[in-house]
């Protein structure tokens, strides 16, 4: 019997007809990244394959790096495999990996979501008979609420903020979801200032020709009495921190899935929360597994048992990528 | 129920208790009457009767979602409340409603009424014209389990302020076992409160935690000091011929102690008592677990009743004679207390729980030393001239707890919490050493925090060997201290017993796997305390 196209690894998902991991968490000499996040590019890995529009971001993050360009839809020949990049959705220069070998075709949806956020090239279905989604909201109870409607929230909560004279805060993942919301904020409101880590990729992102709404970064000089009305976006963990102290009274905001649930909510003790997600809801994992017209569906990221075991209910044969494959569902959250 | 749902997404959308108070202050000033009261009612525990039961519920739910019942089951635990599960799998509303609160309440009353067969059409209606919000609030209704962020004692502030009453008056009236049906938002707010319940308890005071033991209250002069007893606190009301057994959690407990309707033999009506109730065996109080078996029984067997006879040890006189005592000093209180109880005849329910002699600090934490040998917990200490104030207060009541025992486990299994803690690994399963094996013997799933939690989380998901539905085998490698308050003997449990309140108090990063406690080290404990 024959390899399979893709085998799992104590290093991460391996091609034994090419001789490459796509997105390993330990060093191996040929790496094909889906996107920049630190839980899928990781350091330390000999020779790195991404689409050119990632490859900007993942060298800020991961210094020198031997990097490889590939255009989305490009067609490249690895030992016996055909391998090719297509739009995730997921954040800027994200991809899903289509590896062929000998007619057999795997994808790896890395992270993805359906939605057209305006920012990341928007996510395309691609046919295969194995599909390795990611299911980080693989439950009924995450459905999403259209971009403009929670745009509309957000606005109205800075808004508010602005009257009561309180910097309005807002926590979001610096790659990704913090371009997102510049670009969902209204900039008639106030300045947009932002923490360092959103800064770095800013500054990244706009060099290679996305378009962004005008910020203000912070330094240790920055006195938020010279920007009234003003927005701060840091990523999560500098809210409640010594640096977010110096904004003076203040509402703090998260943007993530997980605001979806009350619980969760609760629990990140910030004063809103927006159910704004980079990945795909309920719906939209189901109707991107429909698409490729896979019959074997591999689930990874998120509640894998029950999520298998609905599709598996529903016709699919479908299994949970071994457990150590879980990668780190931490960080996951934070970008989520 | 729009106004409403505005109220709840308000009081959700922070965390600061004045801007929570602010926002039911401001609700309680421009509410119908009827929804006030309704509000009062929900935020102090009270709900509609059941309509239909959380089966039906989650069958219909899943049916109108086109999902398997198993896939709501397993969401539930995960978004941890089934009114919000249930909301959030329901596709979007065809319409809307402006219905107020007290219109659901009622619907669901009359639905209560209605044959089994229309219930089913009516609450998919019902659904279909609320809001997410809107829908998990009218779930809420169904449910029950208001656990919102809002305790009675921020509702009655916020009432308090709207309606520019005194608050400790408010939590009295608020008291007993008034329902929506039985009263109007008039009588039970704003009415002279002269008719008052025959058997409305008063508001219970509670006692903090001394944090760095007794030295900053003073002189030991001006304080009593009581043992603290291991029992049920209770208010034992005699009013008209009649006795009445009130929980500090508001629950009506008169039939679950029928031993003490005989106190009405021995005093006089209008006599309110704050005590303790516990097994007895004559001379002192019987280990918890024998009272155990009594508290969740609603009537109680005859062989219970020789095997754990209970008895109230009264620490305070609230009322004597009908007359409200609450704002006498302590000492005047107790002397009558005295006064009443000491006289009556050893087959009385009823003992004074004594103070205790003591002639500085030193000499009473040696005494509090000894508190298990007496079946307490440690001591209550109580400022001589301090009134019986209402709610949970510092400053002339506290408790001074014994440290708790500690014994040192291994983390070998692991589950997700919910609610607030979903998506974290939060409920663990420790064990201790038998030789070579590890004996599990107790759950734990508080004590850490947030950030432990989180970092405990991403190593468990490294971590785990098998898994068993939503537990999860992890490798034996992380010691926690377990910090618990009481052991016996559990012929049920694998390794022989059972503790009293256990809790993760330290993550012992500094200890190897198998320096962890031995099941001898368990059982030693277990013989000098149990």
């Amino acid at each position: 019997m024959r390899d399979p196209v893709l085998t799992f690894t104590d290093r991460g998902i391996y091609c034994p007809a090419g001789d490459f991991f796509i997105d390993p968490w330990r060093p191996v000499d040929r790496a094909l990244i889906t996107h920049g996040h630190a839980d899928h590019a990781r350091s330390g890995h000999a020779r790195y394959l991404a689409t050119h529009a990632a490859g900007p971001v993942m060298r800020h993050r991961l210094g020198e790096i031997v990097i490889e360009g590939a255009d989305y839809g490009e067609t490249l020949r690895l030992g016996d495999a055909i391998v090719s990049f297509h739009p995730a959705g997921h954040i800027p220069g994200s991809a899903q990996i289509r590896v062929e070998v000998g007619g057999e075709v795997w994808v790896v949806s890395g992270d993805y979501k359906l939605l057209d956020d305006g920012l990341s090239e928007p996510f395309e279905p691609v046919r295969c008979h194995t599909f390795i989604s990611e299911c980080t909201f693989g439950l009924p109870v995450f459905k999403w609420t259209a971009q403009e409607v929670v745009a509309r929230d957000l606005n109205d909560w800075w808004r508010g903020c602005v009257a009561e004279g309180r910097t309005a805060i807002l926590g979001a993942y610096s790659l990704g979801k913090a371009q997102r919301l510049m670009r969902m904020l209204d900039a008639e409101i106030g300045p947009i200032l932002t923490h360092g880590a959103v800064e770095g990729t800013n500054r990244v992102l706009r060099d290679q020709g996305l378009s962004l709404p005008d910020t203000v970064p912070v330094t240790p000089e920055t006195k938020i009495k010279d920007h009234p009305g003003a927005l701060v976006l840091a990523p999560p963990a500098a809210l409640g921190s010594a640096w977010a102290r110096r904004f003076g009274p203040a509402s703090t905001g998260f943007a993530s899935g997980w605001m979806r649930l009350r619980g969760v909510r609760r629990r990140r003790a910030a004063d809103r929360g927006f159910v704004i997600s980079d990945h795909a809801d309920w719906p939209g994992l189901l109707q991107a597994i429909t698409d490729t017209g896979a019959e074997n569906v591999y689930v990874t990221h998120g509640y894998t048992d029950i999520f298998a075991r609905w599709l598996n209910d529903r016709g699919w044969n479908a299994k949970v990528l071994p457990t150590e494959f879980g990668g780190d569902e931490d960080e996951a959250e934070a970008a989520a | 129920m729009k106004d409403f749902a505005q109220l709840i997404t308000t009081i959700d959308q922070t965390t600061k208790t004045s801007l929570k108070t602010k926002a039911l202050a401001e609700y309680f000033t421009r509410a119908p009457d009827d929804d006030k009261l309704w509000t009062i009612a929900l935020f102090s525990g009270r709900r509609p009767k059941r309509a239909v039961n959380t089966t039906q519920l989650r069958e219909w739910a899943a049916e109108r979602a086109g999902l398997p019942l198993w896939l709501l089951e397993e969401s539930y635990p995960i978004v941890g409340d089934l009114a919000e599960t249930i909301a959030l799998i329901l596709p979007k509303a065809e319409g809307s409603s402006d219905r107020s609160l007290t219109h659901w309440i009622n619907f669901l009353r009359a639905l209560s009424q209605a044959p089994q067969e229309d219930r089913k059409p009516q609450i998919l209606a019902a659904w279909d014209e609320l809001d997410d919000t809107e829908r998990f609030l009218f779930n809420k209704l169904i449910t029950g389990g208001w656990r919102i962020g809002v305790s009675q004692k921020l509702m009655t502030r916020a009432l308090a302020e709207a309606t520019g009453q005194d608050e400790a008056s408010l939590a009295h009236r608020l008291m007993g076992g008034w329902t929506p049906d039985d009263v109007s938002y008039h009588n039970l707010i704003e009415a002279e409160d002269k008719a008052a319940d025959l058997s409305r308890p008063y508001p219970f005071y509670l006692a903090y935690q001394l944090a760095d033991g007794p030295d900053p209250l003073g002189d030991p002069g001006d304080w009593q000091a009581e043992w603290k007893w291991d029992g049920i606190r209770g208010q034992l009301i005699l009013r008209m011929g009649e006795h009445h057994v009130w929980s500090r959690g508001e629950e009506l407990m008169t039939d679950r102690f029928p031993e003490l309707a005989r106190a009405r033999d021995f005093l006089p009506d209008g006599t309110v008592l704050d005590g303790e109730i516990v097994a007895w065996d004559g001379t002192q109080p019987l280990p918890f677990n024998t009272l155990q078996k009594r508290i969740g029984r609603k009537t109680v067997p005859k062989k219970l009743l020789t095997e754990a006879p209970v008895i109230l040890l009264a620490y305070d006189l609230l009322e004597a004679d009908g007359k409200d005592l609450r704002d006498t000093p302590l000492r005047d209180r107790r002397a009558a207390l005295k006064k009443l109880i000491d006289p009556l005849p050893a087959d009385a329910p009823l003992r004074v729980s004594e103070a205790i002699d003591f002639a500085d600090w030193e000499a009473l934490a040696q005494t509090r030393a000894t508190a298990r040998d007496r079946r307490a917990e440690g001591l209550m200490l109580k400022r001589l001239d301090s009134p019986y104030l209402a709610g949970r207060k510092k400053g002339d009541w506290w408790k001074w707890k014994l440290d708790p025992l500690t014994i040192d486990a291994v983390m070998i299994y692991a589950q997700q919490g919910h609610g607030r803690r979903a998506n974290l690994f939060t409920d663990f399963t420790f064990a201790v050493w038998d030789g070579d094996a590890l004996v599990p013997f107790t759950k734990a799933y508080s004590g850490l925090t947030d950030a432990e939690f989180g970092k405990i989380t991403a190593w468990v998901r490294k971590n785990t060997q098998q898994r068993f539905g939503p537990v999860r085998q992890v490798t034996p490698h992380h010691v926690f201290e377990i910090a618990f308050e009481g052991i016996q003997e559990s012929p049920r449990h694998k390794s022989g017993v059972a503790l009293r309140f256990p809790r993760m108090s330290r993550w012992r990063h500094d200890k190897p796997l198998a320096e962890a406690n031995t099941l001898d080290d368990l059982k030693a404990i277990l013989s000098a305390y149990g």
